[in-house]
């Protein structure tokens, strides 16, 4: 037993911190420098940031229900870096980089565990793909690399290597493919920064924003009106709701993205295996639970409903891939809503409206890039709107001028 | 010996004449057909079942319901299967799990002691300083954690569904389901009844709602035989309804059967979950809820050894007391948490039974026996207030304790469907509220529990139903209910803590508010930070007490905090049942056997299976090379039919042709093909292929074998808003298509017959014709795709296997020799012709690829005019070229990167060595600077090893393309 426990036992009911991890309700104040709406991942993230670099602390995050309760709650914790474009592997790479700190940086256990990710290739034309991301990943540092039929079934012993009347060619091995308990990236984040003087106003919705001669000047919410000098919308899975009451529109379309986990069995997988034909992608937690994820629902929608042929396509390729699933238990399915863009890559920076800044389009990449986005962003909005260089490439004109960032191949199932 | 039980009316399930056996960690058990693993093991006085998941305490059956996860076992193919779930006569070798050692003796068993050290949420505050030792404690962690062991070697079983329609799905078959399905029948409706339990009845096969038990057995008899000879009721038991989906789509599970059940309506009369009473050492093998102990005597005939003590929260429970007397179950006491029960006859039916009653107490500790594995004593103390008590009024010896603290509606259905959960302090219970359109609740889910009121409820939901059909029906009956079963604060906490809320997570009070204390308020963060509700049983028996616990704590109503969503599934499943047979369709054109016969080595082409070249895996590279010789030097057939194939026939047709595709199509003669190119939007190059105008009215257009359906389906996304004349139709499995290329193509199709003038003047380069090849009507192209004299016949498939035999023997003389993907892909990129998807991405526009001339430069408009007009207009980011490498160098392979300067600029596409060219030859995006024959490119190969390769004229082969127009 490591020693930080031994504080614990000293018998009292309540043995803890004299300090809470997150301050209780108060009152909202009329103004404050930043509001930051959303308080997921990158909503806090950028909240502390601001506060620990930029000693910027009279910043409100507002939540409309409670914390880390969208998408940073419902997705399924991968963190990799193996993307295809050099302006993602960079900006990725980065964020695995800050990840890896994070619990000793926060001192706050977030269970970040890098157990390699491996995705698996059933056609000439993956293996192709993945070649280059291979390449490109070793370009930029990261550990990526194509390996064969033999090394796979070394790695993973417990997996099928021909599924489906598609037998697995080769695959991409992640070495800096990790996961972590995604809430508690957001409780440390809030944590950190609540203690730096933030405020965190859950069940807080913001229903209008408030500009003037195209200037952000305040936001309206269900607890009334506040002002502020800027905002930044970091509201994954509502972004071209939220951008439309600012008055401009993104180019984003909502999917819904399905989930599922299993009852909890002693360890026996531990990298995150995932198949591109098969869209399927399967991982063991610390818990023991298997969770199952997939590709989006087939059709847009603003529902974070649980549907069953999608569960049952998804279970029938998890089954594929790792037969003895099949007598194992389904415990529960769960959806989050995820902003897809025309090219895979988010939406960060500077918007139409002056001091309205955008986190927005994330998709099913948005918790592994939570540290950078909070850092990069928290940059942006202290300079008074200098975009970081990391961050440019995802500015919302890019679909105007055809300078997309094009990550679709690199997507998909894996997350 | 086989075990005793009791008689009549006890032991309703079981055939006491078919005793069976079966192993729990290795010893053998006795039982009946009938019996469940749980039944059996208590019918033989053993109570541990199970190790708890944190802590590692002794557990047993808490519900008997499937309900709880503290009889969760192994079985030698599967991990955390419920005793009460699985039936005594299939078992072989069962045992408990999550221990070191054994059931009885699990080392691990020290972190109960280590508790104190563990509070809420602990590994979130230790484990990870220095930095590093994370990783160590991690796989102890991990260790320690999950519950059974998979068995991996375990195959799928067959299993299978069933789609199932009906008016009225009625989940639930105890007494406000049966009566419900009784009124929706007898109006008309068709009726689903669906129900978890082997026999109808809900709890009318155990509870005997009155004092003299004098309607039970005649109800249950008179409803279940009226809905077994109805012929509008069907009736699904040992079936669990395990969620409900948008427009009563109800998936159904039934042994290894998933019925899918679209209703019209449902009714959910799914009855409550009794809830425990929480106190310190509640998880003792042997405390049980009252519901539990009443499934064991009357299912079963198992009545517990020793004495029991009822720890009553309601009217109920003294019910209960009465039912295990007359079972000849010593009652030792009875503990009320109230300071007396609702019926005040009660008091004297247990003074008739000498049973000693405690009113305004409680159960405050309950000790273990000597074993320390389960109950051996409780200690009763009076109430001073809501969740304290005063000194101890006594000890009593008991092996058993039934408790009902109240009941919560089993609303996980009701809730998928978007229902809400209200509380109602006035009877300390959770109502439904807010349910779908089309859904209606009856019976105590609806939070009515008197049994008049039950069954009216019940009928009052057939009505409902009725009604929501437009069916006719008469007007509901007064329901009226104002029995309250719920105790407000069954919840006391004990200095010494392991008062259990969550038996699952091994949660305590203090667990449950520290949360709230810690900043963790919202009953999602309490949930996600101490895991409360979270395992197995989903917080069946947890949500409630979590809710008023964390009301109490953050000075919020119980309403306000309310409990976590319910998400499906109700009861956890089986994968291998929810993955059924596991379609998996492959394609296979109508020559598919030929090629294997003739050895093909096929590869996945989309659905389609193609060969990739004929001959062993090991001699791929000669196989590939003499099926290129063939074609450059003779003559080869390749089967194309997975080619996509879409007829456009109307008016219209040239004019939509000329809106969908880059180039221009009004003026195309008849009998001409053009190459057409197909962009997005954006500009980008999503498909190709060949048009063929047959017709003024008519083309047949190609398109990629993985790209045709996507094809097919723009286009008609696209005239649905043209609504221009025309028919589209993809026709891809209606024709099937053989391309013969070679010098020698002309004289094996005149070999073979045609009628058609095949000479070079009569049928040029480009052209396309219809006639007769070897007697079979044919579609003809002449397109040269790998760069020689070549003809594409495409022909109904039908057809196809006969004239692909027709073409093999008519080129016998010509030693015509199949050639597969592979052989095509070498050839083609000789000529320098690019695959869509190889060796474009999803960036690409024509400007990039050297396209530009299959761009119409004068239509205004084509789909992606706008993008493409654009991005022609910037400067390029990169091209395509091709790049030479003597054979000695080392290979690029395909997706190797390009670099200048240290940066990427691009990647190699294509990349193969050229027998006929003895070169290896390639495709590469590189930097537009760099675009001349003769500049030097970095391509960074295997190991990192850079090689400059100098950029050259495409094609490769027969730059003056003369070959392909003989």
């Amino acid at each position: 037993m490591p020693l930080g426990l031994l504080k614990y036992g000293r018998g009292s009911d309540y043995p803890f911190e004299r300090k809470p991890d997150l301050p209780g309700p108060r009152d909202l104040k009329s103004h404050y420098d930043v509001v930051i709406i959303g308080g997921g991942g990158h909503g806090v993230a950028t909240a502390y940031y601001l506060a620990k670099h930029h000693g910027i602390t009279n910043v409100a995050v507002l939540e409309k229900a409670y914390l880390g309760g969208g998408n940073t709650a419902r997705n399924t914790a991968v963190i990799r870096s193996n993307y295809l474009t050099p302006e993602g592997v960079r900006f990725y790479s980065a964020s695995v980089k800050l990840y890896e700190n994070l619990a000793n940086e926060f001192d706050f256990n977030i269970m970040y565990s890098q157990r390699g990710q491996l995705t698996l290739a059933h056609t000439d034309a993956t293996v192709r793909a993945f070649r280059q991301r291979a390449e490109v990943n070793k370009h930029f540092g990261g550990r990526t690399e194509l390996i064969d039929r033999q090394s796979i079934a070394e790695l993973v012993p417990c997996l099928n290597l021909d599924p489906a009347q598609l037998p697995v060619l080769a695959g991409l091995w992640h070495q800096d493919g990790a996961t972590a308990r995604h809430d508690a990236v957001a409780w440390g984040y809030a944590r950190g920064a609540t203690q730096r003087g933030v405020e965190l106003h859950q069940l807080t919705e913001v229903t209008g924003i408030e500009s003037h001669a195209g200037q952000v000047t305040g936001v309206s919410t269900n607890r009334g009106k506040i002002t502020c000098g800027s905002v930044i919308q970091a509201v994954a899975g509502h972004s071209a709701v939220m951008a439309q009451k600012a008055g401009f529109q993104l180019p984003i379309v909502a999917y819904p993205l399905q989930a599922m986990v299993t009852l909890p069995v002693k360890p026996f997988l531990n990298p995150l295996v995932s198949s591109s034909a098969l869209h399927c992608y399967v991982q063991q937690t610390s818990r023991g639970e298997i969770v199952i994820g997939g590709g989006s629902d087939p059709y847009p929608l603003y529902n974070s409903r649980a549907s069953l042929p999608l569960k049952e396509s998804l279970i029938a390729s998890a089954v594929d891939m790792f037969p003895f699933l099949s007598e194992m238990r389904l415990l529960r399915q769960w959806a989050g809503i995820t902003d897809m863009t025309a090219d895979y890559s988010p939406i960060m920076g500077l918007s139409p409206l002056k001091n309205y800044y955008l986190d927005a389009g994330w998709g099913t990449w948005g918790f592994k890039a939570t540290p950078i986005c909070g850092q990069t962003m928290a940059e942006l909005v202290a300079s008074g709107g200098q975009v970081p260089e990391l961050i440019q490439p995802f500015h919302l004109e890019r679909f105007d001028r055809f300078q997309q960032v094009n990550e679709m191949g690199a997507t998909a199932a894996s997350h | 010996m086989t075990p005793p039980r009791l008689e009549h009316p006890f032991g309703q399930l079981i055939d006491r004449d078919a005793p069976v056996t079966f192993e729990f960690e290795g010893e053998t058990v006795q039982g009946y057909e009938g019996d469940n693993v749980a039944s059996a093991l208590i019918g033989q006085g053993r109570w541990l079942i199970s190790r708890s998941f944190k802590y590692h305490r002794p557990r047993g059956p808490l519900s008997l319901a499937g309900h709880d996860a503290n009889t969760l076992i192994q079985t030698p193919t599967a991990a955390n299967r419920l005793a009460e779930d699985l039936p005594a006569l299939e078992q072989g070798a069962v045992s408990g799990q999550n221990y070191w050692g054994s059931l009885k003796t699990d080392y691990y068993a020290v972190l109960d002691r280590l508790g104190r050290f563990m509070p809420v949420g602990f590994y979130y505050r230790a484990f990870f300083k220095p930095r590093g030792v994370w990783r160590f404690w991690e796989k102890v962690i991990r260790n320690a954690a999950g519950l059974g062991v998979a068995n991996l070697e375990v195959a799928p079983r067959y299993t299978d569904k069933q789609y199932l329609f009906c008016d009225v799905a009625i989940i639930g078959a105890g007494p406000a389901g049966l009566n419900a399905a009784l009124t929706a029948a007898a109006g008309g409706a068709e009726v689903l009844l669906i129900d978890e339990q082997v026999r109808l009845g809900g709890a009318l096969t155990y509870h005997r709602f009155t004092l003299e038990d004098d309607i039970r057995a005649q109800t249950l008899e008179a409803l279940s035989n009226a809905v077994a000879n109805h012929d509008k009721i069907r009736v699904l038991t040992d079936a669990t309804c395990n969620a409900w989906f948008s427009d009563h789509y109800l998936p159904v599970f039934q042994g290894d059967r998933l019925y899918k059940v679209r209703a019209t309506t449902c009714v959910l009369a799914t009855g409550s979950s009794e809830q425990p009473v929480v106190f310190r050492n509640n998880d003792l093998p042997g405390v049980i809820l009252c519901s539990a102990l009443e499934r064991l005597l009357m299912h079963h005939g198992v009545c517990p050894g020793g004495s029991a003590v009822i720890l009553a929260g309601n009217d109920n429970a003294y019910l209960t007391a009465i039912t295990a007397t007359e079972a000849g179950l010593p009652i030792a006491a009875v503990v009320d948490l109230r300071p007396a029960p609702d019926d005040p006859t009660l008091i004297a039916a247990l003074n008739e039974r000498s049973i000693a009653l405690y009113p305004n107490a409680t159960v405050y500790e309950a000790h273990s026996d000597k074993s320390g594995l389960q109950l051996g004593a409780v200690t009763i103390h009076s109430i001073k207030s809501q969740g304290h008590v005063d000194a101890p009024i006594l000890r009593v010896e008991c092996q058993l304790l039934a408790m009902s603290a109240g009941y919560m509606p089993a609303y996980q259905l009701a809730c998928h469907g978007g229902a809400k959960l209200a509380y109602h302090d006035d009877k300390s219970e959770f109502t439904l509220t807010q349910l779908p359109a089309g859904m209606l609740i009856a019976g105590s889910v609806n939070s009515v529990h008197n049994f008049n009121a039950v069954c009216a409820d019940g009928r009052n939901a057939g009505r409902g139903a009725l009604r929501a059909l437009s069916l006719q029906t008469d007007s509901d009956e007064t329901v009226y209910c104002e029995d309250k079963v719920n105790h407000p604060w069954p919840i006391f906490k004990h200095p010494k803590g392991r008062e259990f809320v969550d038996f699952d997570e091994d949660l305590q009070i203090k667990d449950i508010i520290n949360s709230a204390r810690l900043g963790y308020r919202d009953i999602q963060l309490v949930k996600r930070y101490s895991t409360v509700g979270m395992g197995p049983s989903q917080g069946r028996h947890s949500a409630l007490t979590t809710a008023r616990l964390i009301a109490n704590a953050t000075e919020r109503t119980v309403t306000e905090t309310g409990v976590t969503t319910a998400r499906p599934p109700v009861k956890p499943e089986s994968l291998g049942v929810l993955a059924g047979r596991r379609f998996h369709p492959i394609r296979k054109t109508p020559m598919d056997e030929r090629h294997r016969s003739l050895g093909a080595h096929m590869i996945p082409a989309g659905s389609w299976r193609r060969p990739a070249f004929y001959g062993e895996p090991q001699n791929r590279a000669a196989c590939i090379a003499a099926e290129a010789q063939a074609v450059r030097t003779g003559v080869g057939m390749i089967d194309v039919s997975t080619l996509g194939g879409i007829e456009l026939r109307g008016p219209d047709a040239a004019e939509f042709m000329n809106r969908v595709y880059t180039y221009g199509f009004l003026k195309q003669p008849v009998g001409k093909t053009r190459y057409a190119v197909l962009t997005n939007e954006q500009g980008v190059i999503i498909d190709d292929g060949v048009a063929a105008r047959l017709a003024d009215d008519h083309f047949y257009v190609t398109a990629t074998t993985t790209g045709a359906a996507q094809v097919y389906s723009e286009m008609l996304r696209w005239n649905a808003q043209w609504r221009l004349d025309l028919d589209i139709a993809q026709v891809t499995s209606a024709f099937s298509a053989i391309n013969v290329a070679g010098p020698f193509s002309r004289d094996v199709l005149e070999q073979a017959g045609c009628d058609i003038d095949l000479s070079a003047q009569g049928f040029p380069y480009l052209a396309c014709r219809e006639g007769l090849v070897a007697g079979i009507p044919a579609r003809l192209m002449r397109v040269g795709f790998v760069g020689e004299l070549g003809f594409e016949l495409h022909v109904p498939s039908l057809l196809a296997q006969s004239l692909w035999d027709r073409l093999m023997s008519a080129g016998e003389p010509f030693n015509i020799k199949p050639f597969g993907v592979e052989a095509q892909r070498l050839l083609r990129l000789e000529k320098g012709h690019i695959i869509i998807g190889q060796d474009t991405d999803g960036m690409s526009h024509p400007g990039e690829i050297g396209l530009t001339w299959a761009i119409n430069r004068k239509k205004p408009f084509f789909v992606g005019r706008r993008s493409v007009d654009i991005l022609m207009s910037q400067p390029l980011k990169r091209q395509l070229v091709g790049f030479t490498l003597s054979p000695a160098a080392p290979k690029p392979e395909e997706g190797h990167l390009v670099l200048r300067d240290g940066d990427i600029v691009g990647t190699v596409t294509s990349c193969e060595y050229s027998p006929t060219l003895d070169k290896i030859i390639g495709l590469a995006y590189v930097h537009p600077a760099d675009t001349q024959p003769g500049s030097q490119v970095t391509i960074r190969t295997a190991q990192g090893v850079c090689v400059q390769a100098p950029i050259a004229t495409l094609p490769f082969y027969d730059p003056d393309t003369t070959r392909q127009q003989l």
